[in-house]
């Protein structure tokens, strides 16, 4: 494996030193470091080094609708977005709700390797809500399942909400809740206020994210358990985190980079490319959605990265799918929309796109400070750098990007997973090799 | 409107015909009218909007005051033309103006078209379609104010207060004080010199 | 004017321009000749996802009335129903060569998808769209009651707005396309609105309409409203618990014959009574207010043609190429 010697570098946007990336890991850092031989020397002058990102919410759609996705484009997807890391949600046909199936995702992601592809389990057979699935075998499989969530659904009876909770305590599991009160929710198309309302849409009133945010959370001091709150997108939800916070509960929540950016007002235009679920919200929420992840309420951003083909979002307003991509555009929302405006440095930014989402997950090998003896999931992110989105040009098979035209913020520059640069010069460059040890149970 | 070239106060327009200019024009052609009709007897006015209709109800007062048996009000008419042009899709949409066929209608009638200014005659095709549509004239004739040449089709006037030789590029312009502001009457040549 | 997608985006003159030709249009039908050539050549199709045989008939009597070419395409027993999607009908009306699609659409914007979505340049007029709006519907109602205002004013309908009106529009406003349609459109005519519901069938947000919200019928009715419009309630709303049922309804907001006497108690002898049609007698309105001097909706219907005719007219009948200039009207 290659030497790659990083100069210059901005770490965390703070003191300048230089990076030394070999065997996989981080070997020196330091001011002046001496180039070994044969080492690839990296001019980092104006870049900021930062932990490669780690999405704790991730739709890879295979198995089942690779037309809209696979690991390989997925995964490719996320390198050029910076991150090392995602996981890769449940939701997919066969459902990710044994062991066979998480295993072939996890197996799917090392065979591409762009990044670290950790499957996310089933909380309920089939996402059906109705028995739980084993999450134990899941959890002991070779994917070593930590994250359990039935996304897309909600596992709204209370009782096997509380059973889930107790049971991953064994394997200090969590439970990624999508918070949604299926009643009062029959039919919803968009955010129920002043726009539904003129727009004649079914409305998706906040309460019924709040609701079940507020039983999950008692339910979370009850049991003693680990809950994680999917993409909170109400200033209402993070009033009520808070407020469980305060009390020791618990409980990390996540904010979406288009809840952080985007508002109601859009579905004006009846284009389905701004149709998401939960619903693009208020001015007022996507405030207090920045100041909650601001000021810790929130504790990761996680991108939701949901591609669809176009056939599901040219096509009228109710009869299209739910999602927006993602992967691509996170670092560059997130920079515009904390760090632009003053509520967050790059530091928070690595703990917020990172260290806190590799701690949920439970991965031991990313959100690691960029130190000596640390693994090398490092990118480097030319901030001062602006570039209009242009979906057609993405990696990821989904074209439904909600920023499609907006000039943003943020470039990655590159993207180093374990080691081996995945993207240099702002363009992919090769996957992680699989390694031999490996190989047989990846073939 | 066209506030920005106020009548008399452009340099290349000229008054052609002036007020008193009109009115002997007006009270000619009346008169033709009812020497070509023999009488006022089933007379019928239709003046095209929006300046004929003035100048129908002009003519009608006129032919009043010659044969005191008429009612004017009840011989005047106004045909709107709109829906029946051939070139709609070449301009912006206009709305349509009202038609207004007097009591007796107009079928066995004589029906004189009144307009201010025949041009290529387009108008007319126009007007003989849409006057076709409310029934069946016995006879149909044209008063004009002013004939200014450059026909595109084969019509002609009956009645014509003044023939004008113009240039294409010139435009003809009829101020009539029902319609216009401010409320003058005269007909002005602009020129393109 | 392109399209015609929604009363909130139609401006006032673009409004007033409709009525005032829709008045030279109802004059045509009178007529005996009840045609105008001003659409000739013209294809005009009726797109119809929803089964509204009042809508579809209208549009096709006025399109006809223009001289249009009318294709009516109802999405039932076709291949829409076997799964087509909306652009792909839409290019397929694109390539038949329609110049104006008439959309009735259960999904509310799918009008404004067509229009926007670059699939077919053809003109389009929204025939109600779901829960959002159903622009011509509106248009009648205020034509119906501009004839109403002038006529008690003694003045001439053509030209003139709404202001002074107050109507008060009762009913299930919730899942209603005709009260939003009809609320922005009085509102741009100047006149003042109440809406009159149950609360369960008040859309969320409702508070910042630009109208007065009342849950009481008879209050809204001693205010002396000008014209008082019925909505449709469907009796299915009674499952998903909108209400108690049926008769509570129709006591607390239905216009019985109680209420009809209580317009001759207060007064108030011109006000007239709207429904857009197809009524549940017995249910929002009784058989005898239905069919009372007060009540206007059979003029509503035939109001509707002129008022589709004009619509199709000024989006169809001038320049197709924006390069001609405009002459002035008194140069010639």
């Amino acid at each position: 494996m290659n030497t790659y010697l990083i100069r210059n570098a901005s770490l965390l946007g703070k003191e300048t030193a230089d990076l030394l990336i070999s065997d996989g890991l981080i070997s020196a850092v330091g001011p002046d470091l001496e180039a070994p031989v044969g080492a690839v020397v990296i001019e980092a002058e104006g870049l900021i080094a930062l932990p490669g990102m780690v999405d704790l919410h991730t739709h890879l759609r295979e198995p089942g609708r690779e037309d809209a996705e696979t690991v390989e484009t997925g995964t490719r997807a996320a390198a050029l977005g910076g991150f090392t890391a995602v996981h890769a949600m449940a939701n997919s046909n066969p459902v990710a709700d044994t062991a066979g199936v998480v295993e072939q995702v996890w197996s799917l992601g090392r065979r591409s390797g762009w990044v670290d592809v950790r499957p996310v389990g089933a909380v309920t057979v089939g996402l059906e809500g109705e028995r739980l699935a084993e999450l134990g075998a899941m959890a002991d499989s070779r994917a070593r399942v930590r994250v359990f969530s039935d996304d897309g659904k909600c596992v709204s009876d209370p009782v096997l909400m509380r059973r889930a909770l107790e049971y991953v305590k064994a394997f200090d599991g969590v439970i990624a809740q999508h918070a949604q009160e299926p009643r009062l929710t029959e039919g919803a198309q968009m955010n129920e206020g002043e726009v539904s309302a003129v727009l004649g849409l079914a409305g998706w009133p906040a309460v019924a994210e709040e609701s079940i945010i507020a039983r999950d959370v008692l339910l979370a001091q009850h049991t003693g358990s680990r809950l994680h709150v999917c993409h909170v997108s109400t200033a209402g939800s993070v009033e009520i985190i808070r407020w469980a916070k305060e009390r020791g509960i618990r409980v990390t929540a996540e904010a979406t980079p288009h809840h952080l950016l985007l508002t109601d007002d859009l579905v004006t235009s009846y284009d389905p490319v701004y149709k998401v679920n939960p619903p693009l919200r208020t001015a007022a929420d996507v405030e207090a959605l920045r100041r909650g992840l601001a000021d810790g309420t929130i504790d990761i951003v996680g991108t939701d990265h949901a591609p669809h083909p176009s056939e599901h979002k040219e096509c009228e307003w109710a009869q299209a799918a739910m999602g927006m991509t993602g992967l691509e555009t996170a670092l560059s929302v997130v920079q515009h929309a904390m760090i632009e405006t003053g509520l967050m440095d790059w530091e928070g930014f690595a703990r917020v796109t990172s260290l806190t989402p590799a701690a949920i997950g439970g991965v031991q090998t990313q959100g690691r400070p960029l130190a000596a003896g640390e693994p090398a999931n490092v990118i480097l992110v030319n901030p001062s750098a602006r570039r209009t989105v242009d979906p057609s040009k993405m990696a990821s098979k989904g074209r439904n990007s909600p920023f499609a035209g907006l000039e943003l913020p943020g470039v990655v520059q590159a993207t180093f997973f374990a080691g081996h640069p995945t993207v240099l010069n702002a363009n992919l460059n090769t996957p992680h090799p699989v390694s031999a040890e490996e190989s047989p149970w990846i073939a | 409107m066209d506030l920005s070239n106020p009548p008399g106060a452009s340099a290349p327009a000229r008054t052609v015909l002036a007020s008193a200019d009109i009115d002997r024009a007006l009270t000619r052609i009346a008169h033709e009218i009812l020497e070509a009709n023999k009488g006022a007897a089933d007379l019928v006015l239709m003046g095209i909007p929006r300046r004929g209709y003035p100048l129908a109800l002009r003519l009608a007062a006129r032919i009043a005051a010659a044969d005191p048996s008429v009612d004017p009000a009840a011989i005047v008419g106004q045909l709107d033309v709109t829906m029946f042009r051939d070139d709609l899709a070449r301009q912006p949409t206009r709305t349509p103006h009202a038609t207004q066929v007097p009591l007796s209608g107009i079928d066995d009638k004589v029906v004189v078209l009144v307009d201010d200014v025949l041009y290529s005659g387009r108008t007319i095709r126009a007007a003989l379609d849409a006057l076709t549509d409310l029934g069946r004239p016995r006879i149909v004739r044209l008063a004009v104010l002013v004939d200014r040449g450059h026909r595109e089709l084969p019509i002609r006037a009956d009645h014509v207060g003044k023939n004008l030789p113009t240039a294409s590029a010139e435009k003809v312009r009829v101020h009539l004080h029902e319609t216009d502001s401010p409320a003058v009457d005269e007909v002005v040549i602009e020129g393109t010199l | 004017m392109k399209h015609l997608l929604s009363t909130r985006d139609l401006s006032r003159t673009d409004a007033l321009a409709i009525l005032d030709t829709a008045e030279q249009m109802a004059a045509v039908s009178q007529r005996e000749v009840k045609k105008l050539p001003v659409l000739r050549g013209r294809t005009v199709v009726n797109l119809f996802f929803e089964d509204s045989t009042r809508t579809r008939i209208s549009f096709e009597a006025a399109a006809k009335r223009l001289s249009a070419d009318v294709i009516n395409f109802s999405a039932k027993g076709s291949s829409v129903s076997k799964g087509e999607s909306l652009k792909d009908t839409a290019q397929t009306l694109a390539a038949i060569g329609a110049d104006a699609v008439v959309i009735r659409h259960g999904s509310s914007g799918a009008p404004a998808r067509l229009a926007g979505s670059g699939w077919i340049d053809a003109a389009v007029l929204n025939a109600g769209d779901g829960t959002h709006e159903h622009p011509t519907q509106a248009l009648l109602d205020a034509f119906t009651m501009r004839r109403h205002w002038a006529r008690l004013h003694g003045t001439a309908s053509t030209g003139t707005d709404l202001t002074g009106m107050h109507v008060v529009i009762v009913g299930d406003v919730l899942h209603s396309r005709v009260a939003r349609s009809d609320l922005w459109l009085l509102r741009t005519l100047g006149a003042t609105v109440t809406l009159v519901a149950p609360p369960t069938l008040l859309p969320f947000g409702v508070e910042s309409w630009p109208c007065q919200i009342s849950y009481d019928l008879d209050a809204a009715l001693e205010t002396g409203p000008d014209a008082v419009m019925m909505l449709r309630v469907q009796g299915e709303r009674m499952q998903s618990a909108f209400f108690p049922s049926v008769r509570e309804y129709s006591r607390r907001w239905g216009f019985d014959d109680v209420r009809l006497g209580r317009l001759d108690t207060l007064g108030l002898t011109d006000t007239i009574l709207l429904h857009p049609g197809p009524m549940n007698r017995g249910l929002e309105i009784s058989s005898r207010a239905a069919d009372s001097p007060r009540a206007t909706i059979l003029e509503q219907v035939s109001n509707g043609v002129s008022v589709r005719m004009a619509s199709l007219y000024l989006l169809l009948a001038g320049e197709n190429t924006p390069a001609a200039p405009a002459p002035l009207e008194n140069a010639q």
